[in-house]
């Protein structure tokens, strides 16, 4: 059962502001741009480097962008991103859990497609390699471009949203016809 | 040392917010994306446009310094990656951010969906230089653009002569309003429990 979309609409715009007010605006998909390359640089020597003045880049142009992230991932944008999973967690502990039945898979995926636990998974990948690469592509997802683009009136993320509509509708009335 | 703390209590806050509202929940977004249950998509309107209100009468009255705004650039990629997004979104049920909430709350799936986006991720930070050869990256529209004039930043206006503040209020007001306006069951009755399994 979801909150009331009053009190929901209200906490969710209040936690843009705090962020805006205190910090900056709210963003996730770069941290997984950051995680890459630490895992990238635990597994390969190297990968990160620091210049002789000192600064930390990448032979590759794109993660020199978050190379000090890499190096110091002690950071506001990456906790923030492992705080929200703790607060996700918590709250949905409190509330006293999801069930063991859509921890598996969601009820609707499995009116539609079965309880074959592979075949969820292979799709849910599927869908993590797509969403987050077009998410760097785009330079933002939901929260950075749709949500604190939109509400700091961004062109950008009017763009973004109108995108994002434009297939996600289609696509979930193709394939998700069945309700749970 | 408080940068810390802020992303600890704001990020804490964020996803339980998240988990709260259903937006973790596939089921939610399909019943969504589907016209079946819009909540949701009230309650992500009414989220942007009370944050937009704040925000903007903030920067009226002083309380919010507009050095905090970060205002991503406008390209043809934004458009790309929207589509390529949406589509992934409506396959899986997971965003970035809600995929890593899900898996917090105990989803087996949105572990999955977490080691594909490092993935995918991984495959746009090799083929970064191609989009940007392809001249996808290229900023239209002003690039770093907004609706109105933001006094004390220089960020390119559509309308150059609405005072960016007066357009962010108005704007956010819009939110409100069609979160207001938008029917709950647009396919009528519907079922009485928001949520399945729950």
């Amino acid at each position: 059962m979801s909150l009331d979309w009053k009190w929901g609409g209200l906490a969710l715009g209040f936690v843009f502001f705090t962020a805006l007010m205190l910090v900056k605006p709210v963003g996730v998909s770069t941290q997984f741009v950051v995680a890459d390359g630490i895992i990238a640089n635990a597994l390969v020597d190297g990968v990160i480097y620091q210049t002789e003045a000192g600064q930390w880049t990448s032979d590759n142009a794109y993660l020199a962008q978050s190379a000090r992230r890499v190096a110091d991932p002690i950071n506001y944008d990456f906790l923030f991103v492992l705080a929200m999973a703790l607060g996700a967690g918590l709250s949905a502990w409190l509330r006293g859990g999801i069930g063991a039945s859509e921890r598996q898979m969601p009820a609707i995926w499995r009116a539609n497609y079965g309880a074959g636990a592979w075949k969820r998974y292979g799709v849910a990948f599927a869908g993590g390699f797509i969403v987050l690469f077009a998410a760097r592509l785009a330079d933002g997802c939901t929260s950075g471009h749709m949500m604190s683009g939109m509400s700091q009136a961004a062109v950008s993320g009017f763009i973004f949203a109108a995108g994002v509509f434009a297939t996600a509708i289609p696509t979930a009335l193709l394939l998700y016809t069945k309700e749970a | 040392m408080t940068q810390i703390l802020l992303a600890l209590v704001i990020g804490g806050a964020f996803g339980a917010v998240l988990d709260r509202i259903g937006a973790s929940n596939p089921n939610v977004i399909w019943d969504m994306l589907t016209f079946r249950m819009l909540g949701l998509m009230k309650t992500i309107l009414l989220g942007i446009g009370v944050a937009a209100i704040l925000i903007f009468t903030g920067q009226m009255v002083g309380l919010v310094d507009v050095g905090h705004m970060s205002i991503k650039t406008a390209y043809w990629g934004v458009l790309f990656g929207g589509l390529m997004l949406g589509f992934g979104w409506a396959l899986s049920g997971f965003c970035p951010g809600t995929g890593i909430c899900a898996a917090a709350a105990g989803r087996k799936d949105a572990v999955f969906y977490i080691l594909g986006g490092l993935a995918g991720a991984g495959a746009y930070i090799l083929s970064h230089d191609w989009f940007q050869a392809a001249g996808l990256l290229d900023p239209i529209l002003g690039g770093k653009s907004t609706i109105g004039t933001i006094a004390g930043r220089d960020f390119p206006a559509l309308l150059p002569n609405v005072p960016g503040d007066i357009a962010g209020v108005l704007l956010g007001l819009a939110f409100v309003a069609i979160a207001f306006a938008l029917p709950q069951h647009p396919r009528g009755g519907g079922r009485a429990v928001a949520t399945p399994a729950e």
